[in-house]
């Protein structure tokens, strides 16, 4: 059986780890690379890079980053951060990241969805949504929550859907960072909605944030940051809770 | 020992690169059909899609040239389904190493998600590949083509129904999933393919 996908996140700024809270205060949390192998030993089935670095110059680090991952960690990984065009995914690829995640580039130009899937294929492209609740439902956010558009979450959702995305990746703004537990009702909305999988993002303080996120959210993976960085929730642990909670792991 | 890794007009071929380095094994990367054909293990990789890449291959001679090699070929994902007859992904007629067609997955519920994407568990696993293998084991997948189960099945996984994870014949052996991004059990399988 398709086992649900645990993911540590590793915010990347300079060729560092960091971690923010609600999107700001940066926290230190360790070297990128080194991080990410002990995640793949202690049983992460996949890891996420997002390089939160705006320069050109910081780019290029990036992406030597992006090659000494894909040298030295065995488990799929994902990139995001600074793709606006073809080039940048064909850049991030050749380097060795097996997918890459695109939030403001596709809100901004979504024809760049189809273009990802068809020229790397469908399985390659992680659409990143950062929402928050409002009275008239989720309104989706640009450039890291700072930008608010006119676009509604499970709308966005559905169009990527169908323009070929290979996965949704959906971090509640009022969830991250808080450690209340994932928006659950949100979650379970768009798998119900959607024909690919959701990545539960924003909002893991304990143990049962995550049974819950597959649970009530009916989510295929839950990703998160800071639990994982400081040693709050160890991944073993994690895995072994689940599975006794009758989730299918891979353990 | 000389491991060759064939080079075509695919993605991602880097990672199996990665992975072997990793195993201490330091590969070439070619398309010349004496290096191909003097190599210990040849490994053919894949990411992309069918049709196009059996148009290079026969194009380049390639087809022909991995037909004929003799050692031990793996090959992965796209390349497993290029070795079998027919794909339905872009109607197109493959190698014919194995005779057994590729077909297009269909969900039958909400659930079933096509690409079949991450880890799943590898059952009735026979074979060198699998050697040391006394459990279900979790590997790495990502395709939205299958090779139905057959009398060349050397492991089977279930997604929607059971399908092909492994098959060989002879000398040919070939994994769906992508043991360079399997964890320690792809390494495993990759070590075992090498000490063939």
């Amino acid at each position: 059986m398709l086992a649900k996908r645990i993911i540590p996140c590793l915010d990347i700024k300079d060729g560092q780890t960091v971690k923010g809270t609600n999107f700001v205060n940066l926290r230190q949390a360790g070297d990128p690379v080194e991080l990410g192998k002990a995640y793949s030993e202690q049983g992460a089935d996949e890891l996420v890079y997002l390089d939160i670095t705006a320069s050109h110059e910081g780019r290029k680090t990036f992406t030597e980053l992006v090659k000494r991952i894909a040298a030295e960690i065995s488990i799929p990984f994902t990139v995001g951060g600074g793709i606006y065009e073809l080039q940048d995914v064909d850049r991030l690829l050749n380097a060795g990241a097996d997918k890459v995640s695109i939030n403001s580039a596709a809100i901004r130009n979504p024809q760049l969805v189809d273009d990802i899937a068809r020229h790397f294929g469908s399985q390659v492209c992680v659409v990143a949504i950062d929402a928050r609740q409002t009275e008239k439902g989720w309104k989706c956010y640009l450039n890291g929550g700072r930008v608010e558009t006119d676009r509604y979450l499970m709308e966005w959702a559905r169009e990527v859907n169908d323009r070929g995305a290979g996965e949704i990746l959906f971090t509640s703004m009022d969830h991250d960072g808080v450690k209340t537990g994932y928006a659950n009702q949100a979650l379970a909305e768009l798998s119900d909605l959607l024909s690919i999988p959701v990545i539960a993002s924003g909002g893991a303080g304990k143990k049962e944030h995550f049974r819950d996120a597959f649970l009530e959210g009916k989510a295929d993976a839950a990703l998160a940051a800071s639990v994982f960085h400081f040693g709050e929730i160890p991944i073993p642990e994690l895995k072994h809770y689940l599975c006794n909670e009758g989730i299918n792991v891979r353990l | 020992m000389k491991v060759a890794i064939i080079k075509y007009n695919a993605g991602n071929i880097f990672s199996v690169d990665y992975a072997l380095r990793r195993l201490g094994v330091e590969p070439v990367i070619t398309a010349d059909a004496e290096e191909l054909t003097g190599a210990d293990k040849v490994i053919f990789p894949g990411v992309g899609e069918a049709a196009t890449t059996m148009d290079y291959l026969r194009r380049t001679g390639l087809d022909q040239l991995i037909k004929d090699l003799k050692q031990p070929v793996l090959g992965i994902c796209l390349g497993m389904q290029l070795m079998c007859g027919h794909s339905e992904e872009g109607d197109v007629d493959c190698l014919g190493i194995f005779q057994t067609d590729v077909k297009r997955f269909h969900p039958q519920q909400h659930e079933d998600k096509v690409p079949h994407m991450g880890w799943n568990t590898l059952t009735e696993t026979r074979g060198d590949l699998f050697k040391g293998f006394d459990k279900e084991e979790f590997v790495y997948f990502v395709h939205s083509f299958y090779v139905p189960v057959n009398e060349c099945t050397a492991a089977q996984t279930q997604y929607i129904h059971p399908f092909s994870a492994a098959i060989q014949k002879d000398n040919f052996y070939a994994t769906q999933f992508h043991p360079e991004k399997s964890g320690k059990t792809g390494e495993r399988i990759l070590t075992n393919f090498l000490n063939l």
